[in-house]
């Protein structure tokens, strides 16, 4: 044991309320890091996607057919009318019990979606159906008049859209997005409820072995959720500063 | 792209009794005028008299319900039309300017030739250095438009029209919108264009600036042309009440 973790080794024998557990026990460390990783991971995925879906999503209502309006509608509407806890377990123990199954041991039959699997869906779709609003909202800023000038310069819808819309309504959507993807890391912690071993679920299994470090875990908790979407909304502003236009929406 | 029955003696641009409603509103009642090569003409009236709508029809942003529309002998009014292809020869300056926020003015200006007509960016570029210098705004190449003034923005909407090399070019009330200091600047521009040859329909409340440059100039009122001639007799003779009014009111 080197000096840090005596330290907090001897704090936890004299003051029973402070066990950082996870400072001195190297097993306890790596299921921090281990849930640690699969947040970063599930943060990462879930805002790409989400992303995606919500431009496929701007697109499809903005579309001439009126059944797959009608589908983005309804889509919307469920996902952002019903929790997103409530969505996790529904997908995991309703729609998981549908899913083939595989056996990659030749004995046990897993499902080929794990929780893991649904857990990503389930995130990104909810936190997708607000990003379509978002960029619907986005593109609904970009005036008529400048999209006119360029189908009278020749364009085409599809290039219209390409380099004059998009840029423009993704300028505008950037804070909202900006709110959405923060709220959405946070709402990763409910993947707990379908036994993904991220951050929280990793913290409350230490304290359910070691009930003394229960203060120490929530406190961890805190300090490094507030770093992970600290860095996120950091890399957004960042983000949003760089695109920012000259003389432009301010 | 033209037609191979149009030879540049006809009219460039040759309106025939069109009609356009907007639901039960009507707002050109049989509207005809023609614009030869190299020709400059200037249609006035109060608002809501159906100039805007006119011109907006040339280069099919709106449809017209009957009638005829030719460009170059191509029909406008025709369901088949290829309309990117119209507007390759059609240039249009707006009153808002338009221009696209997130582009400078040298990429405002290149940007339609890289895009539609597929031209090389070095050819365009230096096709857009020259066109921003005779727009006289040599030094504001990498600015924004939200960083140029009213007057400067038109100018640079002036010349992404002019980037296409269009044959005719529609100007739809483009001064209103500027401050009086910098509309000078903006109609020098279109001077020196129509002094170079380039067909121009211009709708316009400048009477001072119609009368200077405008080889015919169209009354219009309630969509209809009430009147029309060149400048030197429409704006001493005319006869109809509904003109005297409105240049009484104006002059």
């Amino acid at each position: 044991m080197n000096a840090f973790q005596q330290y907090f080794y001897d704090l936890a024998q004299t003051h029973p309320k402070w066990n950082f557990i996870y400072f001195y026990d190297p097993v306890q460390a790596w299921r921090v890091a281990d849930g640690l990783w699969m947040t970063i991971q599930l943060s990462v995925v879930c805002v790409i996607f989400s992303v995606i879906i919500g431009v496929v999503g701007a697109w499809a209502q903005g579309a001439h057919s009126k059944t797959l309006r009608l589908v983005m509608q309804g889509y919307i509407q469920f996902f952002r009318n019903t929790p997103p806890l409530v969505q996790l377990m529904f997908f995991y123990f309703a729609l998981g019990q549908f899913t083939p199954t595989y056996a990659p041991d030749g004995w046990v039959e897993v499902p080929i979606i794990s929780n893991v699997g649904w857990a990503i869906i389930s995130l990104s779709f909810f936190a997708g159906a607000f990003n379509v609003e978002i960029f619907r909202a986005g593109i609904e800023a970009v005036p008529e008049s400048t999209q006119e000038a360029a189908e009278a310069l020749g364009m085409n819808r599809l290039q219209i859209y390409i380099y004059i819309v998009l840029p423009l309504a993704f300028r505008v959507s950037l804070p909202a997005l900006n709110n959405n993807l923060v709220n959405l890391v946070k709402t990763t912690t409910q993947a707990l409820a379908i036994a993904v071993p991220e951050l929280l679920y990793q913290m409350i299994s230490i304290y359910n072995d070691y009930s003394t470090a229960q203060n120490a875990c929530m406190l961890f908790l805190f300090f490094a959720y507030f770093l992970l979407v600290g860095i996120l909304v950091l890399g957004m502003s960042r983000w949003e500063r760089g695109m920012r236009i000259p003389g432009y929406g301010t | 792209m033209t037609n191979s029955d149009w030879t540049p003696d006809q009219p460039l641009v040759s309106i025939k009794d069109v009609h356009k409603s907007f639901g039960d509103l009507e707002v050109l009642k049989g509207v005809s005028l023609d614009v030869r090569q190299g020709e400059v003409i200037c249609i006035i009236g109060p608002s809501g008299s159906g100039k805007s709508t006119l011109i907006r029809c040339v280069n099919a942003l709106n449809t017209i319900d009957s009638g005829s529309i030719k460009v170059e002998g191509i029909e406008v009014n025709d369901p088949d039309l290829d309309k990117l292809e119209l507007r390759k020869n059609v240039g249009m300056v707006f009153q808002q300017y338009n221009l696209f926020p997130h582009k400078t003015a040298l990429e405002n200006v290149m940007m339609a030739p890289i895009k539609v007509l597929k031209q090389s960016a070095e050819v365009v570029e230096e096709r857009a250095r020259a066109l921003i210098k005779r727009v006289n705004l040599v030094g504001k190449e990498n600015s924004y438009p939200g960083e140029l003034s009213g007057g400067q923005q038109q100018r640079v909407a002036i010349a992404r029209s002019l980037a296409m090399n269009p044959d005719v070019m529609l100007f739809d009330e483009v001064t209103a919108a500027l401050d009086p200091e910098t509309v000078n600047e903006v109609l020098l521009a279109i001077k020196d264009l129509a002094q170079d040859g380039m067909t121009c329909i211009l709708v316009t409340h400048e009477m001072g600036f119609a009368r200077e440059v405008a080889d015919h100039i169209y009354f219009t009122d309630r969509g209809v042309i009430v009147e029309h001639g060149p400048p030197a007799t429409f704006f001493t003779e005319a006869t109809d009440p509904r003109t005297q009014e409105f240049l009484s009111q104006i002059l």
